[in-house]
C-alpha cells in the first residue's frame, strides 16, 4: 500500500517536470564564474534583467530553461570581458526596453520623472505662498 | 456689505471647490486603476529583430532524417517559415496540423528544436508528422535569444535574404495560415 501511495505521488509530481525539457540546464545557468569578481559583475546585471517566460522575475530568480540559458548568455559574455552595460544593450536590441529593468528616460517614460518634479515645485509655491501671505497677516495685526 | 467681505466669501467659496480636487482626482484614478484591471493583458514580448537579418549560425541536426540548419539556408533566395519549437511543449502539438497544411500550401518550413533530445525528436515527428525540411538543435536557445524570440512555439517569416519580415507568437491556428501564406508572398 505505501509503495502504491509513493507511485501515485511520484507520478503527480512528476507532471510539471514533463512538461519542462529533459536537456540538463546550459553550462553556466546555476554555475558560477571563477572570478568572484566577474561572477559579482554578472550577478548583479541578472537581478536587473527580465525573464521572459516568467514576465514579474528576474533571470537571477527564476528556475525557467529560459532564463538558465540567458543567465548562460550573462556569464559567458562577462568572462569573454563584454560590459554588463553592452550586455543589456544587446538584450535590448532583441526585447526592447521591457527586458531590463533598470529605470531609463524615454519618450514614453519622462512623465514618470517629471511629474513628481512638478507636483515637489507646485507644492513649494502653495507654501511660500501662504507661509508669507499668513506672515504679511501676522505683521498687519501686530501693526494695528 | 462691504467690498472687502464680498471678495473674501468669493474666495471661500473658491476654497471650497479647490478642497474637492483631491478626491475627484482620486476617484479618477480609482476608475482608470479599475477598468485597467478588467482589459485583457497582452504578454507578448515581441521581437526587435523583425526587418533586421538573421545572425550568422550553424546548428547541428536534431532529428536522424534532417540535416541541420545554417544562415546559408535562408539566403538561397526563397521566403521560408522559421519555426521555432520544442518536442516537450503541448502549443507546438496543437500547431502541427496547421504547419502540414502550410507546408502542402507550398511554404518551405525549417525547424528550430530548443532544449532538445533526438530521441525526443524523432517521437514527436513520429506522432504528429514532420513538415520541416531541415531542423536544427538550439540547446542552449542561442538562436533563439539572437532572434528576440521568447518562447516556443513561434514563427518567422524570413525572406529570401535572410531578414526576419514577420513574427508570429503562439501556436498557429487555422485562421492564422492565409495570413502567414500571404507574409511569405510579400517577403519575395
Amino acid at each position: 500500500m505505501k509503495r502504491l501511495i509513493a507511485l501515485v505521488l511520484a507520478t503527480l509530481l512528476a507532471g510539471p517536470v514533463l512538461s519542462q525539457s529533459a536537456v540538463p540546464p546550459a553550462p553556466y545557468a546555476y554555475t558560477q564564474l571563477a572570478d568572484p569578481a566577474q561572477e559579482a559583475e554578472a550577478a548583479a546585471l541578472m537581478l536587473t534583467l527580465r525573464c521572459l517566460k516568467c514576465q514579474s522575475q528576474s533571470i537571477a530568480d527564476s528556475d525557467a530553461p529560459m532564463a538558465g540559458d540567458m543567465r548562460h548568455q550573462v556569464r559567458v559574455r562577462i568572462e569573454r570581458g563584454e560590459s554588463p552595460e553592452a550586455i543589456r544593450t544587446w538584450l535590448v536590441e532583441r526585447y526592447g526596453d521591457y527586458v531590463s529593468y533598470e529605470p531609463k528616460v524615454s519618450a514614453t517614460t519622462w512623465p514618470l520623472f517629471a511629474i513628481p518634479l512638478l507636483l515637489f515645485a507646485v507644492a513649494a509655491l502653495v507654501l511660500l505662498r501662504r507661509l508669507g501671505a499668513n506672515r504679511s497677516d501676522s505683521e498687519a495685526e501686530t501693526g494695528s | 456689505m462691504s467690498a472687502a467681505t464680498d471678495t473674501s466669501e468669493a474666495k471661500a467659496g473658491l476654497n471650497k471647490a479647490w478642497v474637492w480636487i483631491p478626491l475627484l482626482l482620486f476617484i479618477g484614478f480609482a476608475t482608470l486603476a479599475a477598468f485597467m484591471l478588467t482589459q485583457p493583458k497582452n504578454e507578448f514580448v515581441t521581437s526587435k529583430m523583425v526587418g533586421k537579418p538573421l545572425p550568422e549560425f550553424d546548428l547541428r541536426p536534431a532529428a536522424q532524417d534532417r540535416p541541420g540548419v545554417s544562415i546559408a539556408n535562408f539566403r538561397d533566395g526563397k521566403p521560408k517559415l522559421l519555426n521555432v519549437w520544442a518536442s516537450w511543449c503541448l502549443p507546438c502539438i496543437a500547431e502541427a496540423p496547421q504547419l502540414e497544411e502550410l507546408r502542402d500550401s507550398g511554404a518551405e518550413i525549417i525547424g528550430i528544436a530548443i532544449r532538445d533530445r533526438p530521441a525526443d525528436v524523432a517521437g514527436f515527428l513520429a506522432r504528429h508528422g514532420n513538415p520541416y525540411t531541415r531542423i536544427g538543435a538550439d540547446d542552449l536557445s542561442e538562436v533563439q535569444l539572437e532572434i528576440g524570440s521568447s518562447g516556443v512555439p513561434e514563427t518567422f517569416v524570413i525572406d529570401g535574404q535572410g531578414v526576419i519580415r514577420h513574427q508570429h507568437i503562439g501556436d498557429i491556428r487555422a485562421e492564422h495560415v492565409p495570413m502567414l501564406l500571404e507574409k511569405l508572398q510579400e517577403a519575395k
